[in-house]
């Protein structure tokens, strides 16, 4: 199974790599999301560090939509999907490997964007980088997680732009409630105040995950 | 030997539109299988229900002894499909794509193997070339060279001359023949009644979701093309 993970995340990473599609317009959008909060808000010195947060995890939703479907996009066209599971790969390799492609995918735009946003917002993310970069992981492996699985449903619809955020998003609401809370608690005092949020986005991780990897099989075939 | 293809009452609805009616197809080792039909008869159906990827609203499909509903993956190593498109991606190179897929299929050596069939497609110069640049006969070439990587037992190909030049064509034959000779089981779609029965061990014809016509062995072209008309008349 190992193997088959690392052929699909190797695989999706070699086409992003060459295109550059999802990751350019996932950071356009990103950067333009995180001007318009900021100028929407015109937050003060005092209250940006708890408006950070919210914009940080609204913007990374946001976008991470756009690049998760266009990770599902890849095996509609040509049916590459019919070449996949007419292989001996387990299904859940197939599952597995996207959702390593989209953590990679988020995580390069979370690069981009943390540095941003603690210019914008005036977040001091310095000391408590290692903190962030925890809860940002756990985040967005929930994410990945719930939405590679919804991507594949979605992906058969005609409405599908539509049908992902409309199914997806009142899902993501605990993660997105525990991932704010965990981020304020690590900005404002480390990761020892954030253990409970923390716990939150862990228990997401592994249900959702496990969910995912018993699911996908059956949602991926007609 | 366990037998490749035994499909009993096969049917498959779409919504309310029945695509496929009480199919029986017993298909043997060492066979090649043209099923034959007009546009909308259900020989894509048919073909996607043999290779797993759909699923049959009712009657019992075995390969090779296993019940196909269950998937395993000593029975999909053993099937090759190529349906109207070539699964192959497009931002990928077609030695890349074949690349892929031998690392899939867990293929011994494929830098060779991956060569070989570079060079029996005619691909050998474009290898290094996205297929998003390739024409529709060199997709067709390359999914061609795909699905033979792991030289199926059981090879399902729906329409598999389309796009290709009469030289491509006439290799696909010789390639065919021989991997049937060597035991491999075919079962193939196609409105080239002509080069099916060339070629073919058995050719069936199907018709609103049932085959309506089935021939004992190898039959005369124009045995089949004479059976086509009776049976499916003047539509294409």
């Amino acid at each position: 199974m190992i193997e088959g993970t690392l052929a699909i995340l190797k695989k999706d990473l070699r086409i992003e790599w060459r295109t550059r599609e999802s990751i350019s317009s996932v950071v356009v959008l990103a950067v333009l999301l995180l001007v318009v909060f900021t100028v929407a808000h015109d937050p003060t010195p005092e209250t940006a560090p708890t408006l950070g947060p919210s914009v940080l995890w609204a913007t990374f939703v946001l976008t991470g939509l756009l690049g998760v479907q266009r990770g599902f996009l890849l095996e509609r066209e040509n049916d590459c999907l019919a070449g996949l599971l007419t292989s001996p790969l387990d299904p859940a390799s197939i599952y597995l490997g996207k959702v390593a492609a989209n953590v990679v995918l988020l995580a390069s735009m979370q690069a981009v964007v943390v540095p941003l946003i603690a210019l914008f917002l005036h977040v001091s993310v310095a000391g408590a980088l290692p903190g962030l970069v925890a809860v940002l992981a756990l985040g967005n492996v929930g994410f990945a997680s719930l939405a590679t699985l919804f991507a594949a449903v979605a992906v058969r619809l005609r409405a599908r732009e539509v049908m992902l955020p409309v199914l997806l998003l009142p899902l993501l609401v605990p993660l997105l409630i525990g991932s704010v809370q965990a981020t304020q608690a690590v900005l404002a005092s480390g990761i020892g105040a954030a253990r409970e949020a923390i716990a939150v986005l862990l228990a997401f991780d592994v249900i959702f995950g496990v969910a995912g990897w018993l699911l996908f099989a059956y949602v991926v075939r007609d | 030997m366990t037998v490749p293809i035994v499909a009993v009452g096969l049917a498959r609805r779409f919504g309310d539109a029945r695509v496929l009616d009480s199919v029986d197809l017993t298909v043997d080792g060492g066979e090649l299988v043209a099923l034959l039909g007009p546009n909308g008869a259900g020989k894509t159906t048919l073909l996607r229900v043999l290779a797993t990827l759909l699923r049959p609203s009712a009657g019992s499909l075995h390969l090779f002894g296993e019940e196909a509903r269950h998937r395993s993956p000593s029975l999909l190593a053993r099937i090759g499909y190529v349906g109207h498109e070539s699964s192959c991606y497009p931002d990928l190179t077609g030695a890349e794509n074949l690349a892929f897929y031998a690392s899939i299929f867990g293929i011994a050596r494929p830098a060779a193997r991956i060569a070989e069939l570079l060079d029996w497609a005619g691909l050998t110069t474009a290898a290094r070339r996205p297929v998003r640049f390739y024409s529709r006969g060199m997709q067709q070439r390359l999914a061609l060279a795909r699905v033979l990587l792991h030289e199926p037992a059981l090879l399902l190909l729906d329409e598999p001359w389309n796009g290709l030049d009469p030289h491509a064509a006439a290799l696909l034959d010789e390639r065919l023949t021989t991997m049937r000779s060597a035991g491999h089981t075919i079962v193939l779609t196609t409105h080239d009644v002509a080069r099916a029965a060339r070629i073919a061990t058995r050719s069936a014809i199907l018709d609103r979701g049932r085959i309506v016509w089935t021939s004992e062995s190898a039959a005369d072209p124009t045995v089949v093309a004479s059976a086509y008309r009776a049976k499916v008349g003047g539509r294409a």
